[in-house]
């Protein structure tokens, strides 16, 4: 395992390194194992990764942490600011604390995990990721979100999944409002399956069958003018 | 883009350290905002019936002791006059009121960059770390202050359009963000018999706030009324003699972020500005929620 203490290190020297890693790293090296110490809040801390490295980072991060992340799994050990893993490729990315706005915004595949609560605008635009908060959401969550999955162990904020398109929403708690064109679906065995595979591979323990489903209306997927007081 | 930081000192023990944290709250935010910087600090008091004036002079060798001479005559009360750089302290065993009027009317080339009781205002062009350097914040104790770095996107890059704006006695604001009906507002707060020393959207806000105090709202009544009148994104910091309030807007668009320990409570537009303080890896850090409205006093804290 490597060890870069940003405290020392540049931060564009970490991320110089962890970009030249070729993809053909084996799987016992050294270099498939990074921990990041004293990152204080810094900014794009292991961004754009392309290689199944492991990376642990102790503390609280900045914007854009492991954004756009292919094939890594990235933990973070504290809070995470704006943008984490924006447009996620594949991979994992997973928050022990809280994340700020915008979490797994755009992203199109692989699993963010947000052990603690996620800030307004989580998964906005997401294109086929999953997303599984531990805690809540905040206001604006899904917002025009079209492929994947957010399962919200807690409680969402307003307007969740407002101008949805086909991604699925899973909410143990409260729901503040729906947005425009979200609506309550039935929650059936089969997704009752899927969200307890979803909570198996988040790690997050709850109870697959204690949780509501919300999806797309889909009366926005064509403007028409019956609609526009919608709009 | 800017950067706001706020930090209040729960345990007095820690006063005396107030200036050198708070310098790397600010640094911290300068990617946020390079172009200039400002803060308020509350510190040493002027006693009862005293005021201290904070005044601005681009010329770094204008003559402030002698006008301060002139002042002392003109009131007929002890003024005493610290020099730093191209600002000046007066402290002036007198109320405000009449100082500011004799300066206005003496002294028209001399900017009022605050007053009251406790507050000091120093805000400059340049980097947070040079504009700390200059008034030696780091130097400052206290019991808390308000800050800003500025990026701006409205408004000359200039000296008088640097925050914290102040508004009223021992009253000032930082804000991240743009007023979208400030020009309306300022209209507005104008035929109310407010004057205006810039074309800045947040002293719009800083004189809507005072305005409302003025006519007997509380911080937070103001602030709920803020929230209502101000048409915008913003992320509010504002100074009292006692204490500090933030206030995100409804869509909560720029960032805010508040940690507290048993010692302090800081704020900052990120988390970076707060990775310096002491205990902050045990202290509780949460991010304001949109339209909800935070304020800590020295009561409080008592």
């Amino acid at each position: 395992m490597i060890t870069v203490d940003l405290a020392e290190t540049p931060l564009r020297e970490l991320n110089a390194r962890l970009h030249a890693l070729a993809p053909d790293t084996p799987p016992g090296a050294e270099e498939r194992r990074w921990r990041i110490l004293n990152p204080r809040g810094q900014h794009a801390i292991a961004a754009g990764l392309t290689v199944p490295i492991e990376i642990e980072i102790d503390g609280p991060v900045g914007y854009y942490c492991a954004g756009m992340n292919k094939e890594a799994t990235v933990t973070i050990n504290g809070h995470c600011g704006w943008g984490l893993a924006e447009n996620i490729m594949s991979g994992l990315v997973r928050v022990r604390g809280n994340a700020s706005e915008s979490a797994a915004a755009t992203g199109r595949g692989g699993l963010v995990v947000i052990e603690g609560d996620a800030s307004s605008r989580c998964g906005i635009s997401m294109k086929g990721v999953d997303i599984v908060v531990g805690g809540s959401v905040g206001h604006m969550s899904a917002f025009l979100a079209q492929a994947g999955h957010l399962v919200v162990c807690g409680d969402a904020g307003d307007h969740l999944g407002d101008s949805i398109y086909e991604a699925v929403l899973y909410v143990r708690g409260k729901v503040g409002s729906l947005g425009v064109d979200c609506i309550e679906k039935e929650m059936t065995p089969e997704h009752v399956e899927t969200l307890r595979a979803l909570l198996a591979r988040a790690g997050i323990e709850a109870d697959a069958t204690a949780f509501r489903r919300y999806g797309s209306a889909r009366n926005l997927y064509h403007f028409n003018i019956d609609h526009a007081d919608a709009y | 883009m800017c950067g706001i930081v706020g930090l209040f000192l729960k345990n007095p023990a820690l006063r005396p350290t107030l200036g050198r944290h708070f310098e790397t709250m600010l640094v911290g935010m300068t990617e946020r905002g390079p172009d200039s910087a400002g803060v308020a600090v509350y510190h040493d008091p002027a006693g009862p019936g005293a005021c201290k004036l904070t005044l601005f002079h681009e010329d770094e060798g204008y003559p402030w002791r002698e006008m301060g001479g002139q002042l002392s005559e003109a009131l007929d009360a002890e003024v005493e006059v610290e020099h730093k750089a191209n600002h000046a302290v007066l402290r002036i065993e007198a109320t405000d009121v009449p100082a500011r009027a004799w300066l206005k009317r003496h002294h028209p080339e001399v900017h009022v960059m605050g007053y009251g009781e406790a507050m000091e205002v120093y805000k400059d062009k340049g980097l947070p770390r040079e504009v700390a350097a200059k008034y030696g914040l780091a130097a400052m104790g206290g019991s808390h202050a308000v800050g800003h770095t500025r990026m701006a996107t409205e408004s000359a890059v200039t000296t008088e359009h640097s925050h914290p704006f102040t508004a009223a006695a021992d009253m000032c604001l930082v804000h991240n963000g743009s007023l979208s009906n400030y020009n309306r507002l300022r209209r507005w707060l104008e035929r109310q018999g407010l004057a205006f020393e810039t074309d800045n959207d947040s002293e719009v806000a800083a004189r809507y706030f005072a305005y409302r105090m003025a006519e007997g709202a509380s911080l937070d009544e103001a602030m709920e009324a803020g929230l209502e009148d101000l048409d915008g994104f913003y992320t509010l910091t504002m100074g009292t003699r006692d204490g500090f309030a933030v206030l995100r807007d409804g869509i909560a668009c720029k960032p805010a972020v508040l940690a507290e320990t048993d010692d302090w409570v800081a704020m900052a537009s990120e988390f970076r500005s707060l990775a310096g303080l002491p205990g902050v890896e045990t202290a509780k850090v949460w991010e304001p929620e949109p339209a909800k409205i935070y304020t800590w006093t020295l009561k409080d804290a008592a």
